[in-house]
């Protein structure tokens, strides 16, 4: 005679499925809780304080409610700086998917050694920004500069890039479409191997051609791939921050600052730590980054939706 | 394919084509190019304003030499090495189980534990730093390499986790079930069936973190301070302040400081491209 098993087995056993994925997902939900969820929350929490850090913010700290984002938005010159120039950066920097787009029409076939081309063009990306933006602040010395260099051999007049508020922004945006323009290439490529081919002939002998083929065929099958680029260059733009501390640290008169480096500044920097206006600048640019998650977050779960 | 393929062009432009790749490329590297010959260089070059002639004498040997021999630099590469290997074996491990727990299995609150992770990684890092700084000093691991790697292990862990459960999603379901049916263990499955073939996405993921966390400059220069535990990154601040406007020595400093992840790149390109690319086609 055969007794049902249940009652025998263990209550880890009989619940083993649904017990099973919270095993696995504790330790990783534990670590991501303490180091990114709760201090998302910290960091508003401590926007409405006044403290320098040094100390428990309870008993150091200053409630100040509103305070802070008044000040912030009240007529802070180098915030108003910073929001600018993030702005500049956001919008300039989403030139690197055209050109990541056009280096890889340019790189897509399939001649001798293309893959070592292929390669060489992306290793900006592996570079760390720090390296970048020391090449190219060396790149752009007024005496020793290679661009000096050029512009002399050219009869032009040289120009002090970085030295000059005027530029020194945009030299740091170039510098930094670099390694973006690179990564933008790769994701084309990979998009441009899984283009339909038949579509592609089929197209061609409609007499599609140049940019119209690459307009109505060709773009619409690298929608994917424009979508990865678009996520990760405006993350890029606005977390833009190695490449101004290295190649100018603000300067020249605080004309390169952007929201994530003033934030740095106030609450690290030499004249003392002031946490709670660093902390209402970083919720600020939290906002305005939520904004673009809030959507990436949104076409995501549209393409979940549509999968199950 | 599109552009047209080369092949069935005209023979002047195939080699008109052949010849412009290299010209496109040098001028792409332009800038890493000037700073690989200034490494080249001699001191006497610099002084002497020959920026952009020919080096007088070549000293890549002597300038190499100083910079492993006459400066921190050694230990911060070291650095480097102890805080990212661990975090690239953390991560990877711990998205690993949360990525077979959302990928695997129906639960409520499935979609959301998922989302809550891609956001966190959207996240600007610097409404994280304040309480995470305050947090490592708390637990006194301020100026640590352990206090650097806690962080980064789980921040990349939101990366992570999004990479392995949409791979993880995509292998077939019935391995899964046929092996339930055997009767093997849930933990078991995930050791024996899932483990053995997620090891693509582990390759591609610890080439990937491996260079994120290499090029970490952020965190480094929050978390840390000296040569005892800063990374190569903010090293390099550092090195050049020992060997100010010396730049054969600044040059050939920054090239050693780029050069592991640019190894590891050419090593396991396949892998490189996969994990940056992932999703990039449908």
């Amino acid at each position: 005679m055969t007794t049902a098993a249940p009652e025998t087995r263990s209550w880890y056993k009989r619940n083993e499925i649904s017990v099973t994925p919270w095993l696995f997902l504790i330790p990783g939900m534990f670590f991501f809780a303490m180091y990114v969820i709760i201090p998302i929350f910290q960091s508003f929490y401590i926007s409405f304080f006044e403290w320098n850090g040094l100390g428990k913010l309870s008993e150091e700290g200053v409630y100040v409610g509103l305070d802070n984002y008044q000040r912030l938005l009240g007529g802070d010159r180098k915030f108003e700086t910073s929001f600018w120039n993030n702005l500049k950066w956001l919008v300039l920097y989403l030139l690197a998917i055209p050109l990541g787009l056009a280096i890889s029409l340019f790189l897509n076939q399939t001649v001798r050694g293309i893959r070592l081309y292929k390669s060489l063009f992306f290793f900006p990306f592996v570079i760390s920004q720090v390296v970048v933006g020391l090449v190219f602040s060396w790149f752009y010395l007024p005496r020793e500069g290679l661009l000096n260099a050029i512009l002399t051999f050219f009869g032009a007049d040289t120009i002090n890039v970085l030295g000059d508020p005027t530029m020194a922004t945009y030299g740091i945006i170039a510098a930094g479409l670099w390694p973006q323009t690179a990564y933008c290439m790769i994701l084309y490529l990979t998009g441009l191997n899984s283009v339909d081919p038949e579509q592609v002939e089929a197209a061609r002998l409609d007499g599609a051609k140049g940019h119209k083929m690459l307009w109505h065929v060709i773009l619409p099958q690298l929608k994917p791939a424009t979508f990865i680029a678009f996520v990760v260059t405006i993350i890029g733009a606005l977390r833009s921050f190695d490449l101004i501390s290295v190649m100018t640290n603000g300067g020249p008169f605080g004309s390169t600052r952007v929201l994530s480096f003033y934030m740095f500044e106030e609450s690290l920097s030499e004249f003392g730590f002031r946490m709670g206006y660093g902390a209402a600048i970083a919720v600020v640019l939290f906002f305005i980054m939520l904004f673009f998650i809030g959507y990436f977050l949104w076409s995501m779960y549209q393409d979940e939706k549509g999968a199950r | 394919m599109f552009p047209t393929p080369i092949e069935k062009t005209s023979r002047a432009w195939q080699i008109t084509y052949q010849s412009l790749i290299p010209v496109v490329l040098v001028i792409w590297l332009l800038p890493l190019i000037a700073v690989a010959v200034f490494s080249m260089k001699p001191l006497a070059d610099f002084t002497n304003g020959n920026y952009w002639g020919l080096p007088s004498s070549f000293e890549g040997f002597a300038n190499y030499y100083r910079v492993f021999f006459e400066s921190d630099m050694p230990r911060y590469l070291l650095n480097s090495v102890f805080i990212t290997v661990p975090t690239v074996i953390g991560a990877v491990a711990l998205s690993a189980m949360t990525g077979f727990a959302l990928g695997i299995y129906k639960f409520k609150g499935n979609l959301l534990i998922f989302f809550l992770f891609i956001a966190g990684n959207f996240v600007p890092f610097q409404i994280l730093m304040v309480p995470v700084r305050d947090l490592t000093l708390d637990l006194g691991l301020y100026d640590t390499k352990t206090g650097l790697v806690l962080f980064h292990i789980a921040f990349q862990t939101g990366f992570c986790t999004l990479f392995m459960r949409n791979f993880i999603r995509a292998l077939p379901f019935q391995l899964i079930e046929a092996a339930r049916v055997e009767g093997i263990a849930e933990w078991r499955i995930f050791i024996y069936v899932v483990l053995p073939l997620i090891k693509p996405a582990l390759a591609a993921l610890s080439v990937l973190v491996f260079t994120f966390i290499w090029n970490d400059y952020f965190w480094a220069i929050v978390l840390t301070q000296g040569p005892g535990s800063q990374p190569v990154t903010a090293g390099i601040t550092s090195f050049n302040s020992q060997f100010v406007a010396q730049y054969h020595l600044m040059s050939a400093g920054s090239i050693v400081a780029a050069l592991p992840p640019v190894a590891m790149f050419f090593l396991m390109q396949k892998h490189f491209i996969a994990g940056l690319t992932l999703g990039a086609v449908k």
